[in-house]
């Protein structure tokens, strides 16, 4: 092919993909390097792994949790995963298989959770019981269910696909109101203390270009498709938001997001502090509660009583008006 | 040269060849959230696709909490 394309910066063989953060492009090999390069380094920066320590990857199928899963393998890391079954129609069913592909092809171990069947409940039910946002309800009951799988399961450190333009998206929204509480604890690091375990994000440095670039070189098969109950929702608003700065401005998502992790985020520290000591636990599961019941305990007992609500009817009472 | 679009997926024809860049501009897509995907393998901004390449353009911003 008549391609003159551009040089990996690297080793001016064809690059594959076009880094404009990084002002360059890259081959394959050398992409794949520079990748591993940002979760070594986050890994390193936050203290957040071990190679001694028993790590659980809360696995959804798509690109972050497999690309974030893979790497740690690969540097040498011990993960197990874990699966939790939303209850989303088809989105759920195959997103499922996409876990269980990439899992039973590596002999890896994939611990699954059905909320239905576990709980009474599924994430459009719980949505409409609860009259939350959807990402909201699934939101709360992911978190809450990797915490005690984590727990239950003996892992030390829980780790989640969360990348860059996700946390900066996150951070965006907190800033736009002021979040302070919200700011104070959005930290790439979570340590464990009573009745929660160590929380990690190793993939905070590379954006999900990056992490869906990852997956396409290592051959990675994820689920592509959005979650329906996605759409419209605030927190995609955000990152096309920022990714409308980035083009403008390429490095700019980067910068806002790790520049608070060294500039703003020790500044508030003392304020995460204070929150964390005022919570209590919740009666009913010993998790730590604002309240006598945490939330968590409420939604299940809210959901579980109420007829199973078809995905369908959620998408389509308005994509998520929040 | 085919494009699959996802997201819907779906299919739409362009004809001609086109810079990755230029495609991406001309169907008003945000290069920070694409990757572009011919025979299984990335294709960079300047590379060039050919009239009759097959190619996905993939989307790679998820929602969600
Ligand atoms: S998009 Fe929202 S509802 Fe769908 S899986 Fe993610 S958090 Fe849950
Ligand atoms: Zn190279
Ligand atoms: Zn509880």
């Amino acid at each position: 092919m008549p391609d003159v394309g551009s040089k990996c910066r690297v080793c001016k063989q064809p690059a594959i993909i076009d880094l404009p953060r990084h002002n360059a492009n890259f081959c394959a090999e050398h992409f794949l390097e520079l990748c591993r390069r940002q979760v070594v380094k986050a890994i390193d920066q936050f203290d957040m792994l071990t190679k001694d320590d028993r790590i659980l990857v809360a696995v959804s199928g798509g690109k972050d949790s497999l690309a974030v899963w893979d790497m740690l393998l690969e540097l040498g890391y011990h993960a197990d995963g874990l699966y939790i079954g939303l209850g989303i129609g088809d989105y759920s069913d195959i997103s499922g298989d996409y876990a269980r592909a990439f899992a039973a092809a590596r002999g890896l171990k994939l611990i699954e959770i059905k909320l239905r069947d576990e709980y009474g409940y599924d994430i459009p039910t719980a949505a409409r019981a609860t009259r939350r946002v959807p990402c909201s309800a699934c939101g709360l009951s992911k978190r809450h269910l990797f915490d005690k799988a984590a727990l239950d399961g003996g892992y030390t450190v829980l780790v989640t696909g969360h990348n860059l333009d996700d946390e900066a998206a996150v951070l965006l929204g907190n800033t736009l109101r002021w979040e302070i509480g919200y700011l104070a604890r959005q930290l790439p690091v979570l340590p464990a203390r009573d009745g929660l375990p160590k929380k990690v994000k190793p993939l905070v440095r590379l954006t999900e270009r990056e992490t869906a670039a990852w997956c396409v070189v290592r051959g990675i098969d994820y689920l592509v498709d959005e979650c329906p109950m996605a759409a419209g929702n605030r927190h995609l608003g955000h990152k096309e938001t920022l990714n409308a700065i980035e083009a403008q401005s390429p490095g700019s998502k980067a910068a806002f997001y790790l520049n608070f992790l060294e500039r703003m985020a020790p500044l508030l520290a003392a304020h995460a502090e204070q929150e964390r000591d005022a919570l209590q636990t919740c009666n009913q599961c010993g998790a730590p509660s604002g309240g006598e019941l945490c939330a968590f305990c409420r939604l299940v007992v809210t959901s579980s009583q109420h007829e199973p609500v078809p995905v369908e009817l959620i998408m389509r009472g308005g994509r998520n008006r929040r | 040269m085919r494009v699959l679009l996802r997201n819907p997926s779906r299919e739409i024809e362009i004809a001609g060849r086109r810079r990755v860049h230029a495609l991406l501009t001309e169907l008003g897509l945000n290069r920070e959230s694409h990757l572009i995907i011919r025979n299984g393998t990335l294709v960079p901004g300047d590379g060039l696709l050919e009239a009759d390449d097959v190619i996905e353009i993939r989307p790679v911003i998820s929602g969600g909490s």
